[in-house]
């Protein structure tokens, strides 16, 4: 059996992983990268729209900084991220952006002088800055107070991911391609590396490492139709789950995109109402202005997916053979604009609608998007309860997201996390406990365990069909544990779903080699998949509130008094249901106190400290800081920095001290 | 209208398996409104044949990696109507890379050793400070950076290419676009006669015959033709203004 041996361990090829391993590189360590797919076809690729930093270069981004940043994101969340988290994240995101420009991505750049944009559906002329001309400038996207999020055109996810694996390939940073890691390897106590499976030749094999780092993406495939790429399984997150120690954190909550076409299911950027574009219900009649007077099509994602969810259950939905759906109307943006900065929207309306985006309107439903939830780590991306495993990602929570992300914050999270776990990882592999020895006996166990329960998958005659299986759970997710949630269907979910699992687990497959074999692939993936979906299950069964996207109709109200908490989730060996606990968040030490987001519909239930907070707050607004003493005041966060990243950022109007 | 009874006539080998001979396998399907070839051979998959090998990822024409032979033409499959098909359809995997099994190749090793060689990565200038402002660009630049950035390293062009089915080193337009790309970029401290260095042979710029299958194929519509014009012509001007060697 081959066993292999590095310092850092990298578990997906994603920008996360890549600008971790990158980190860790530059910083003397031996890195390695698994991927289940090349590295440049990893799902970061897909993201369309753009990356959130306030730069403040545009006209209007004027007034956009970190503080502006963070309210926004914290708002978003619905007061469920960790806000020092989003703090250090508000505070990277403009270097991320700084760096990915060395590095090479094409940002696109301010222009001086008039320009024609619509806003509110109006054309509008905006008149750029000389100062500005040449930097890098930026797009209006949902939740955000400004224009903030840097673009390439739409492809911006892909600009940055060439970017950054070509940097990993110039770093000389090994990527193994369509490898799998099939378990953790661990003492209880301590990751000591991954069990890995090679795709082309079936070959199992050990890879251990003083620190592993799962970047594997979220878990948007368990359910029947989403705008994720197909490898985003889960699997990250089972790996952490079946360690039996390691903890998930928040999987209710679930991200709804509200464009993504029908039937296909491909998502079209929020670019597309960022620039101007409307929705439109059956009659052609603008309907976000009516339930969302304030920021209309550019709420946050989960409040935008819900209004229109209610408009289509108003009967207010246009009719088509795959199920009703709205319009997404960018025809008044031009085809001049669509062809320089929406032209992924204009390939994918061709080429799977057969339309043309600036003549005609887009079919689009809200979709399973994007996992807020994932691996629980500290602020430094290492699981509190597994020494030696991080994360970072859509993989992780981390927990700058909280119940619901800003469009423009999850690539930006990539490389922002990567940046900083790339470091946070290099000081575990330099520190005593992440010198300790690596178990090559516990290595092979590990193996042999997996290599068992292949061979009895092979062995076993006849039985389930693993596909058929995997169609119900993508049905009871979709139809049970969807956009709105009630208890009696999570219940339902929750023992459909035990069914299903203890099924899977009878599994036959008709061709029985080793080697590259779907069906195989499917037989063993599918049951870490159900303990994923019945976490989310229970989880939303369990949480009887309202909070970002998770919503429940019985529980309407966002309940602070009782929830304002985060789940953790973790499956004890032989159990046949995840056991779930809550880490309460702490209203005393928020910069931003719980209130209203400013969108959406109002009905919390207040907690008892919310008031008293901020109280507190407005008291040293009073005091009339500057802006980086107020915010030092408040909730410093600084000190969870690595050194090097701890600068200000400069802007037109704020210059370096 | 009336749907269609399709025919896919899908090569299937695994070349780990001694006993498995190359061969051509017919699958039938009704054809349902708007069925890509990506629901297809997910059809065959789930109804006909699980243990047919094929690689999608996105399925949305972004991440390059379903390439292959649709009806003797390198294509991406996943945005494939089957509607702009005859009934009868013949798939086959990309030539030009490793088989790992049915219409599966491997893409990514070739991809990776093509930039190691050509060393496709930005080499700038200096270390940039991330906490001031960002380095200008004239906004046209950037668009015309991004154009040439584009490339999805699919493999189409490659597969397109006659060059490349009898030079297995030859890097292809994928790879003369990369060089184009970098070369194209200030931020980049390469000179001409470096980038040149890295193409200027039969394994690149000399090896092109100037078919230009790989401009016909290319999914992203790429200007593969003129990137590969200008740097031929970049080359021949530094060609004749070098000093001979001693």
């Amino acid at each position: 059996m081959k066993i292999s041996i590095t310092d850092v361990l990298v578990v997906g090829g994603g920008l996360a992983g890549l600008r971790t391993a990158i980190g860790a590189k530059r910083r003397g360590l031996e890195t390695l990268i698994l991927s289940l797919v090349p590295a440049k076809r990893s799902h970061s690729v897909a993201a369309q729209g753009g990356m959130q930093a306030s730069l403040a270069n545009g006209v209007k981004g004027e007034g956009d900084n970190e503080d502006v940043h963070f309210e926004d994101t914290v708002r978003g969340s619905d007061w469920g991220c960790d806000q020092r988290v989003a703090r250090m994240f508000a505070h990277m995101a403009p270097k991320a952006v700084r760096e990915l420009a060395a590095w090479g991505v094409a940002w696109n750049r301010v222009q001086r002088g008039e320009r024609e944009v619509v806003i509110n559906g109006q054309r509008v002329t905006l008149t750029e800055k000389a100062a500005a001309h040449g930097l890098i400038t930026a797009r209006d996207f949902g939740g955000t107070r400004k224009w903030r999020t840097c673009h390439t055109s739409d492809g911006t996810g892909h600009a940055m991911l060439y970017t950054v694996s070509d940097q990993a390939i110039a770093e000389a940073i090994p990527v193994r391609e369509r490898i799998e890691a099939l378990a953790l390897i661990h003492d209880g106590e301590r990751c000591h590396g991954v069990v890995t499976r090679d795709l082309i030749s079936g070959e199992l094999s050990a890879c251990l490492a003083r620190a592993t780092v799962l970047a594997t993406g979220g878990y948007g495939r368990i359910w029947g139709i989403s705008t994720n790429a197909l490898i985003n399984e889960g699997m990250g997150a089972a790996l952490a789950l079946e360690t039996g120690v390691a903890r998930l954190g928040n999987m209710e909550a679930v991200q709804f995109h509200p464009t993504a076409i029908v039937p296909a299911g491909i998502l079209v950027t929020e670019g597309c109402r960022g620039d101007g574009g409307l929705l439109l219900d059956r009659d052609g009649h603008r309907f976000m202005p009516d339930y969302e007077p304030e920021k209309k099509e550019l709420a946050s994602r989960d409040v935008v997916s819900r209004r229109m969810a209610e408009h289509m259950r108003a009967g207010k939905g246009v009719q088509s053979a795959y199920g009703e759906h709205l319009w997404l109307d960018i025809t008044n943006l031009g085809a001049a604009h669509i062809d320089r900065n929406l032209r992924e929207v204009k390939d994918i309306c061709r080429y799977f609608l057969g339309i043309d985006p600036a003549k005609d309107p887009i079919p689009v439903r809200p979709t399973q998007h994007y996992s807020m939830g994932g691996v629980r780590t500290d602020h430094r991306g290492e699981s509190p309860w597994l020494s030696g495993l991080f994360s970072c990602g859509e993989a992780a929570c981390w927990d700058m997201h909280g119940f619901n992300r800003l469009g423009g914050n999850s690539v930006a999270e990539t490389v922002v996390a990567g940046m900083l776990v790339g470091e946070y990882v290099a000081d575990y592999c330099q520190s005593r406990v992440g010198q300790a020895d690596l178990s090559q006996a516990l290595a092979r166990q590990f193996v042999e365990r997996e290599r068992a329960a292949l061979a009895a998958i092979v062995a076993h005659p006849g039985g389930e069909n693993p596909i058929a299986l995997r169609a119900d759970m993508e049905r009871v997710m979709t139809d049970k544990v969807g956009l709105f949630r009630n208890g009696p269907d999570l219940q339902s979910a929750v023992a459909e779903l035990s069914e299903l699992l203890a099924r899977s687990r009878r599994v036959g497959i008709r061709g029985k080699h080793l080697d590259a074999n779907p069906e195989l692939v499917l037989a063993y993936r599918l049951p870490r998949m159900l303990k994923v979906a019945l976490t989310v299950a229970l989880g939303a069964l369990n949480r009887v509130e309202s909070r970002g996207a998770h919503f429940r109709e019985d529980f309407p109200a966002r309940n602070d008094r009782d929830w304002l908490n985060r789940t953790l989730a973790c499956w004890r060996e032989g159990d046949e249901l995840p056991t779930l606990d809550y880490e309460a968040l702490d209203v005393m030490h928020m910069e931003l106190p719980p209130g209203f987001r400013g969108y959406g519909v109002k009905n919390i239930i207040e907690h008892p400290h919310s008031a008293l907070r901020q109280a507190e707050v407005d008291e040293f607004r009073a005091g009339h800081l500057d802006r980086y003493k107020l915010q030092l005041a408040l909730m410093s966060f600084k000190q969870l920095l690595p050194v090097r990243y701890r600068g200000r950022n400069a802007r037109l109007d704020e210059t370096l001290p | 209208m009336n749907s269609r009874s399709l025919t896919f006539n899908v090569f299937r080998h695994n070349p780990r398996d001694a006993a498995s001979q190359p061969r051509v396998v017919q699958y039938q399907l009704e054809e349902t409104p708007g069925m890509t070839l990506f629901i297809a051979l997910t059809r065959i998959r789930e109804t006909l044949d699980p243990g047919l090998n094929f690689d999608f990822v996105c399925r949305a024409g972004i991440c390059g990696s379903c390439a292959m032979v649709i009806n003797g033409r390198p294509g991406l499959a996943c945005r494939t109507l089957t509607a702009e098909l005859p009934a009868d359809i013949r798939l086959f995997p990309l030539p030009g890379f490793e088989l790992i099994a049915d219409l599966s190749v491997n893409t990514g090793k070739w991809m990776r050793g093509m930039s190691e060689r050509l060393q496709a990565w930005l080499h700038p200038r200096e270390t940039a400070d991330i906490d001031a402002l960002e380095a200008r660009m004239e906004p046209d630049l950037a668009e015309a950076i991004y154009e040439l950035d584009r490339c999805i390293e699919c493999g189409c062009c490659v597969a397109g290419c006659g060059t490349a089915q009898m030079r297995p080193d030859f890097v292809g337009a994928v790879g003369m676009n990369k060089i184009a790309r970098f070369r194209l970029d200030p931020r980049d401290a390469r000179s001409d006669a470096e980038f040149f260095d890295l193409v200027g042979d039969d394994s690149g710029i000399f090896g092109c015959m100037s078919l230009l299958g790989c401009h016909d194929v290319c999914p992203k519509a790429l200007p593969l033709q003129t990137q590969i014009a200008y740097l031929r012509r970049g080359m021949a001007r530094q060609g004749w203004s070098a000093k001979p060697a001693s």
